[in-house]
């Protein structure tokens, strides 16, 4: 296969060393783009070396040795990425640090990872580490992307990346042997040294610093260029956040194997115009930002003129219908397939070109459980949008589905090379080729997590179901019961619920008490929307998920969860009985949420145990006073009378009624 | 960290002040303006110095934007002198500050609603603009090398105020926040030596005055502009401004640097009121 040469032909078992060969294969070809002053500046690999280079032998001079952790802060920007690739050409660890996290979230890591330089972005940032440089005895250097703003400072530790790779140019000029010296260091790297250090975003208790080597890094990313076959002609827009796993594997691990071109999105505002600019052939999204793109859609729709909104409503029905079997090459009447290709004439090309979905070849979700509406929407417009099951343990993938067999209740059988195994207690284990080293100055943890064999325990409950496909329904250690014995699956019952519009996020409780309830944080933007079109008023979130008319529809909602629910034989014991709306957005500043966006909790449950008290003593509504935390750090005080309702539980259908009732 | 680290950052970001001896920008020397019977502003003389942010402030009706409107020749002052840059000027016409070097922002958003953020800030090129109408016709040679060059500048200025993601929407359809930063963008694509802002900040909130706060401090740090601004939000003009001038019924009753107005018994008397 001509595709599969490519992929061979790059050979080394360091990302520098692949960085070179892609500059000695394809010197000419975009690397890199970032749009910036509203037009996309291009690099191309032999740029890309250079730029690297340059800035390496800046770090050296920083006293910057093999061993050292670098961190990373900031948005998607080349220049950060030549930074990770910068340090790991020097035998050195970057650490990459969530760009939004408040300056004590950051001090954690920072002074956990021993960083010894941070290269940063801008001034925001700079401002950050510097409020928390006394904590931080290791740390040597400040490096920023952007000199905005930080003229006035003290440059003797801050230094700017652009000047930095200036003096190193001057340098290498008059000793051209710098260079050669640094090509020499790389060739000598191995591959069995750490080679980034990704924090988990913590969904319990502080985050732990996890250990990859490049070598299973690139030998994880080999495998899923293969599967996907991906080659230096796909093109990616990075915009999810550095530090996370996804961006270092999707866009930079695979991106360096197969050599294709990353672009950088303007602003993380500007996103979604940027993917249509670029049209990327691979994309990730996680299930809550397909979900926020088809409420836009379907907002704007309508908006639109009679004859626009009845033709969308027309062929998206008729796509709903079809669209998956003509993706999957399953049997379609001719009739069918034509109205279809007339669709995607009509409405769904122009569709996808308008989300920047027009290219795509291979598209992945993860990170949570994706509503089958949501995905079967993707789908029918002839998007080959598929899910994985990942972990930043085993540097991403776990198990994905390959082309033709794809679902939305379960996230595929094992990813190739990895070997999966549920233990008794339905925990899952795997043993894959990208698997970390350890964690981080954590030899407990690492022991607790790995076992004697080799196999790394994921903390989720799962099973095969009869085709082999792995079907994860919750935290091992969150899978509970009830006082009357009924299971109880928490994450079951909020997934149900959070494939609503109306529902953005949902707590349920119940562990160890007579019945279930729940938390309900309502979406703005939809249910925002809506009370417009009903004339409601409102001036903030806390009004309108306070109102009565607001109660009802979610009210609604959760009666069909319940319904569900009943159908199943297992769960029907875990219907929710009583319900709240939250008066505030649960959010990351709080610590209510991880920095990607899921629910802590305990955390929550702690915070908010007065609102729990209220929903087992029978009370209509409960006073509360949260304290709040602005972008800025500052804190404030949201007090609210938080209402109360009660639901009508369903009878559980026996197995053979549910049939019935389904037939 | 070393001692060293921690006095990396200066101990006052806003820079040490280069108001009390820079040189004067422009002077206003006894001036006096009346509509009819209302006097609006009564022989007021103060100095605005090179690279300073200066502060106007006082009660509602003190005739502050008066005082703006005369600055930049909208209003002609019955009296007195405005010295600017060295050049001594009764009467003059708003244009003429335009060109001169003066440049400003309304108390209510003056845009055109109906183009884009791109084509707003542009129009804050007109003047620069040295190709006539029959060049910009054609589109082409002189006119479009002119026309790339001037494009070049505002996209920095789009960057410079964060505003990439609403590049292409009409002004009308932004929230006032976002309008008011076009705004100054398009003040700022004059390459003015003097911005007038009247009252930057009314209507936004904290977050959003921050944002301004800021893009204030970096226009000064960044392009050299010195700025006169009305505000009512004493916080951001005690911490923005390095010298206020305090206005009351027309007449000036303080003029110094924040902490001076701030222990002034006049000021605080027309602020909070006197009992008789």
């Amino acid at each position: 296969m001509a595709e599969k040469a490519v992929v061979d032909q790059v050979v080394g078992d360091t990302f520098a060393k692949l960085m070179l060969e892609h500059v000695r294969l394809r010197p000419q070809r975009i690397a890199m783009r970032w749009k910036d002053l509203g037009i996309w500046q291009t690099w191309t690999w032999a740029e890309t070396g250079e730029e690297v280079m340059t800035f390496s032998l800046g770090l050296k001079s920083l006293g910057v040795a093999h061993g050292d952790r670098v961190a990373i802060i900031g948005a998607n920007r080349p220049r950060l990425y030549w930074a990770i690739l910068a340090a790991q050409a020097l035998g050195a660890v970057p650490v990459p640090v969530y760009a939004d996290a408040v300056a004590d979230e950051m001090s954690y890591v920072l002074d956990h990872a021993e960083v010894k330089v941070a290269v940063v972005q801008d001034q925001e940032q700079v401002d950050k580490v510097l409020s928390v440089a006394e904590r931080l005895p290791t740390l040597k250097h400040i490096v920023y992307d952007n000199e905005r703003g930080l003229r006035a400072y003290d440059h003797t530790h801050l230094h700017s990346f652009v000047a930095l790779q200036q003096t190193m140019r001057a340098r290498i000029a008059a000793e051209p042997q710098l260079g050669a010296a640094w090509k020499k260091a790389i060739a000598d790297g191995k591959g069995s040294d750490p080679s980034i250090v990704l924090y988990t975003s913590g969904t319990t208790g502080r985050s732990k610093g996890v250990v990859l080597s490049s070598e299973r890094s690139i030998a994880a990313a080999r495998d899923t260029v293969a599967f996907d076959r991906l080659t230096d002609a796909d093109e990616v827009v990075c915009y999810l956040p550095l530090a996370w796993v996804g961006d270092h594997y999707l866009s930079y691990a695979q991106g360096l194997v197969a050599g294709f071109c990353m672009s950088c999105p303007e602003s993380q505002a500007t996103v979604q115009d940027d993917l249509r600019e670029i049209g990327p052939t691979f994309y990730f999204a996680p299930p809550r930002t397909l979900e926020a793109l088809l409420t836009r859609v379907m907002i704007r729709m309508e908006d639109a003129g009679a004859l626009k909104q009845a033709m969308f409503k027309f062929f998206l029905a008729h796509a709903r219908r079809w669209g998956e079997k003509v993706l999957d090459g399953g049997d379609v009447p001719a009739g069918a397939r034509l109205l279809y290709w007339l669709g995607n004439l009509l409405i769904y090309a122009p569709l996808k070109n308008v989300l920047g979905f027009s290219r795509i070849r291979t598209a992945y979700t993860a990170g949570e459980a994706i509503g089958p509406d949501l995905f079967a929407f993707y789908r029918s417009l002839g998007i080959n949008l598929k899910q994985l099951y990942g972990q930043t343990e085993a540097f991403l993938y776990v198990t994905c589905q390959p082309d033709g067999q794809i679902r939305s209740d379960t996230v595929g059988p094992a990813a190739p090379r990895v070997d999966i195994r549920i233990i008794d207690s339905g925990e899952v284990y795997f043993r894959s080729p990208g698997q970390f080293i350890g964690y981080l100055k954590d030899d407990d943890k690492t022991a607790e997590t790995m076992t004697p064999d080799g196999y790394v325990k994921t903390g989720d409950a799962g099973f095969f179901d009869q085709d082999g496909h792995l079907k994860i329904i919750d935290r091992a250690k969150d899978v509970g019961q009830l006082r009357n014995g009924s299971l109880y699956a928490p994450k079951y019952i909020e997934n149900k619920l959070k494939f609503f519009p109306n529902i953005r996020e949902a707590v349920a409780f119940g562990q160890d008490q007579d019945f279930v309830t729940a938390f309900i944080n309502i979406d703005l933007t939809a249910v925002g929307n809506w009370a417009e079109r009903n004339n409601l008023a409102y001036s903030s979130y806390q009004e309108l998920a306070g109102h009565p008319r607001i109660y009802e529809m979610i009210a609604a909602n959760l009666d069909e969860v319940n319904r569900a629910l009943a159908g199943e034989p297992r769960m029907a014991g875990a219907q929710i009985k009583r319900f709240l709306i939250l008066h505030k957005e649960l959010d990351a500043d709080d610590g209510e949420m991880t920095r990607t966006q899921k629910v802590r909790r305990s955390f929550v449950a702690e915070r908010y145990d007065p609102l729990i008290n209220a929903l087992y003593s029978g009370k209509t509504e409960c006073p509360i006073a949260t304290e709040v935390t602005f972008e800025d750090g500052r804190k404030g005080m949201l007090s609210a009378v938080v209402k109360i309702q009660d639901l009508t539980l369903f009878p559980a259908a026996s197995a053979a009624a549910y049939r019935e009732a389904a037939e | 960290m070393s001692d060293a680290m921690t006095r990396m950052a200066p101990a006052d970001v806003t820079m040490a002040a280069p108001a009390r001896d820079g040189e004067v920008l422009l002077k206003v020397e006894d001036v006096s303006l009346s509509f009819g019977g209302v006097k609006a502003i009564q022989g007021v003389s103060f100095d605005i110095r090179k690279g300073e942010i200066r502060a106007i402030i006082g009660p509602n009706g003190a005739g502050k934007t008066s005082m703006l409107n005369v600055i930049n020749g909208f209003y002609h002052p019955q009296q007195g002198r405005i010295t600017f840059k060295g050049n001594v000027r009764s009467a003059m016409r708003p244009h003429e500050a335009a060109a001169g070097g003066i440049a400003r922002t309304f108390q209510n958003v003056a845009l055109f609603k109906g183009m884009s953020t791109i084509d707003n800030i542009m129009a804050g090129r007109s003047l620069k603009m040295k190709r006539g109408f029959g060049w910009q016709l054609w589109r082409g040679g002189p006119a479009l090398a002119e026309d790339v060059a001037h494009r070049r500048f505002v996209e920095g200025i789009i960057d410079f105020l964060e505003i990439q993601a609403i590049r292409k929407q009409p002004v009308g359809r932004l929230p006032y926040g976002l309008q008011k930063r076009v705004e100054l963008g398009r003040a700022l694509a004059m390459e003015p030596d003097l911005l007038l802002l009247d009252e930057p900040m009314a209507g936004m909130n904290v977050e959003e005055k921050e944002d301004m706060c800021r893009f204030i401090l970096d226009t000064r740090e960044q392009f050299g502009t010195t700025i006169a601004l009305i505000e009512h939000d004493m916080g951001v003009v005690m911490d923005l401004s390095d010298r206020v001038v305090v206005l009351d019924y027309g007449r000036k009753i303080a003029d110094g640097t924040p902490d001076e107005v701030k222990a002034d018994q006049s000021v605080i008397d027309a602020y909070l009121g006197v009992a008789h």
